[in-house]
């Protein structure tokens, strides 16, 4: 069963780059990172650059709508993206806890669609 | 009623949660599935026992029509699955004439499965409670509308949404493993819990004691621990059912008017549930392993074993409030234990326990609040006061009957008397 992890946290919480913490969570990152590889339960994962950079596209009444930021504002940004197989949801959360940012920010856990399981 | 009626009533009593637990392993946790194959047996059951005869193992009958039903509707869906071939495994063994009783041997297991499952975290609360209600306790989907005061179509509309999450999500059709269980039993309880607390106080309409819901929720704190007799909690919310339950009797006045605990005729009380839930409390303070539910079971029994309001052991209550206070901080635990402290030490000192929640603005509009704050005005001799609290109480208050029992106690206090001598 295929899950994507969306991680999300809000803008300014979480450790300060250059603090020993900014540290310690990189190295939390690379020791689950690291286990969920080993685990054979990885399929894909991308972290993205901030919602200041994004840009959203929509074609209204044939004309196409180029906006600057993501497409809602949301009090969490959208940071990174896993894409996991296991068993069942309960091996879902549990990666999903072991994420470092939760403790300040949130996963959400979503099936991938039933056409996708089996791509 | 008639023979067939009956058999298939008791058959519903009996076999529905084994019928559905065990199918619903047999189709790989599709609760949802498993759930409408029962029903449709069921629904066989009494349009074809009144003419062709209860059948000689009703149970086993009904196993074989549901997995038949079960199988027809994996057929409808396009992709051929797992839980098909497996169930025409089991079919291949079926023969209506002279079917296999159902296998009880794993029935615990299975009815934990379901519990677990139907508890699951990932579901919303609401939708824990009434799939609890459906899908374990078997009641029909206007019993659980009833119950939440909402239409069927909206209560089947919930229903089918979490159904359709334990499916798509694939929320795991197993109990927890070690390191879960305590967090998850933990849920279980909570759904339980409120299950009784929504039939012991009615939170809006006109009666004030829903006693199927308080009968739904003792069963399944029954069936968790007859599948859990080690956790301490679980025997601890047991007890705690029990020993509120055996005050029922006494709880409403002939009118259906709330009578409070003080006032209550205690020779009305349940003693044969007083006994089982004190011994239940103690064999959980036995285990050496203290929670919520053991110490709201140990202040009931200390409630029940005392022979009148005055002669209850109140420094002991205070302090187990005290306990509680620590384990799930509440504004509920705290105004309980301001009124045993009230009780145990004067009226002042639970009123300063009082205080420190009214600087909590948020607390304005909670009901039992004012109303305690009102009786320990009185008591302490502060009329005015309390006759302002009451009114404030009685404003808050969406049970009919409730508001007319304050509104009792008010006009008695404004007298000059004590009600409760």
């Amino acid at each position: 069963m295929k899950y994507m992890l969306l991680l999300r946290h809000e803008v300014n919480a979480g450790p300060a780059e250059g603090t020993p913490e900014f540290d310690a969570e990189m190295a939390q990152w690379g020791q689950v990172m690291g286990e969920l590889g080993q685990s054979g339960a990885m399929v894909a994962a991308h972290g993205l650059d901030t919602e200041a950079t994004a840009t959203t596209v929509r074609i209204r009444n044939d004309e196409a709508l180029v906006s600057d930021g993501p497409f809602a504002e949301t009090k969490e940004a959208f940071f990174s993206y896993i894409i996991i197989d296991v068993p069942d949801l309960d091996a879902a959360l549990g990666w999903a806890k072991r994420m470092p940012h939760v403790t300040y920010g949130s996963v959400e856990v979503r099936p991938l669609s039933s056409h996708e399981q089996d791509a | 009623m008639t023979e067939a009626a009956e058999a298939v009533e008791r058959a519903y009593r009996e076999e529905w949660t084994v019928l559905l637990a065990a199918l619903a392993g047999q189709v790989g946790g599709d609760i949802g599935l498993a759930e409408e194959a029962v029903a449709d047996a069921f629904a066989a059951a009494v349009a074809e026992w009144p003419t062709k005869g209860v059948p000689s193992r009703p149970g086993a009958w009904l196993t074989t029509v549901a997995r038949r039903r079960a199988i027809d509707r994996i057929r409808r869906e396009t992709t051929r699955s797992a839980a098909l071939d497996r169930l025409e495994t089991l079919m291949r063994d079926d023969d209506l004439s002279e079917p296999e009783p159902p296998d009880h041997s794993g029935v615990a297991d299975d009815r934990l499965r379901l519990l677990f499952t139907c508890c699951h975290p990932a579901l919303a609360l609401e939708a824990r409670v009434a799939l609890t209600l459906r899908v374990v306790g078997g009641l029909e989907v206007p019993e659980v509308a009833r119950a939440f005061l909402t239409t069927e179509t909206t209560m089947y509309q919930r229903l089918v949404r979490a159904k359709r999450k334990i499916k798509t999500a694939r929320i795991p059709y197993r109990v927890p493993d070690a390191e879960e269980l305590p967090a998850r039993v933990y849920g279980v309880l909570h759904v339980i819990h409120l299950v009784y607390t929504e039939g012991h106080v009615a939170s809006s309409g006109d009666d004030l004691v829903r006693v199927d819901l308080c009968r739904e929720a003792i069963r399944l704190g029954r069936l968790l621990a007859a599948l859990l007799p080690e956790d301490a909690e679980v025997l601890g919310l047991l007890a705690y059912l029990l020993l509120t339950d055996a005050r029922r009797p006494a709880r409403t006045d002939d009118r259906g008017r709330p009578v409070a605990l003080q006032d209550q005729d205690r020779g009305r009380w349940d003693r044969a549930l007083v006994a089982e839930g004190t011994e239940l409390v103690e064999r959980a303070l036995r285990l050496g392993e203290p929670g919520p539910f053991q110490v709201q079971a140990a202040i009931a029994a200390l409630h029940a074993e005392a022979p009148h309001w005055d002669a209850t052991d109140w420094p002991q209550i205070a302090a187990l409030y005290g306990e509680l206070s620590r384990m799930t901080p509440s504004p509920v635990v705290t105004i309980n234990r301001a009124a045993a402290l009230a009780m145990a030490d004067g009226p002042h000192v639970g009123l300063a326990l009082l205080a420190e929640l009214e600087d909590d603005g948020r607390l304005d509009r909670y009901q039992p609040l004012h109303a305690t704050r009102a009786e320990l005005l009185a008591r302490a001799g502060d009329h005015e006061g309390a006759a302002a609290a009451y009114r404030r109480a009685i404003e808050l208050t969406g049970n009919a009957a409730e508001r007319e029992a304050l509104a009792l106690r008010a006009r008695r206090w404004e007298r000059g008397g004590d009600p409760s001598t």
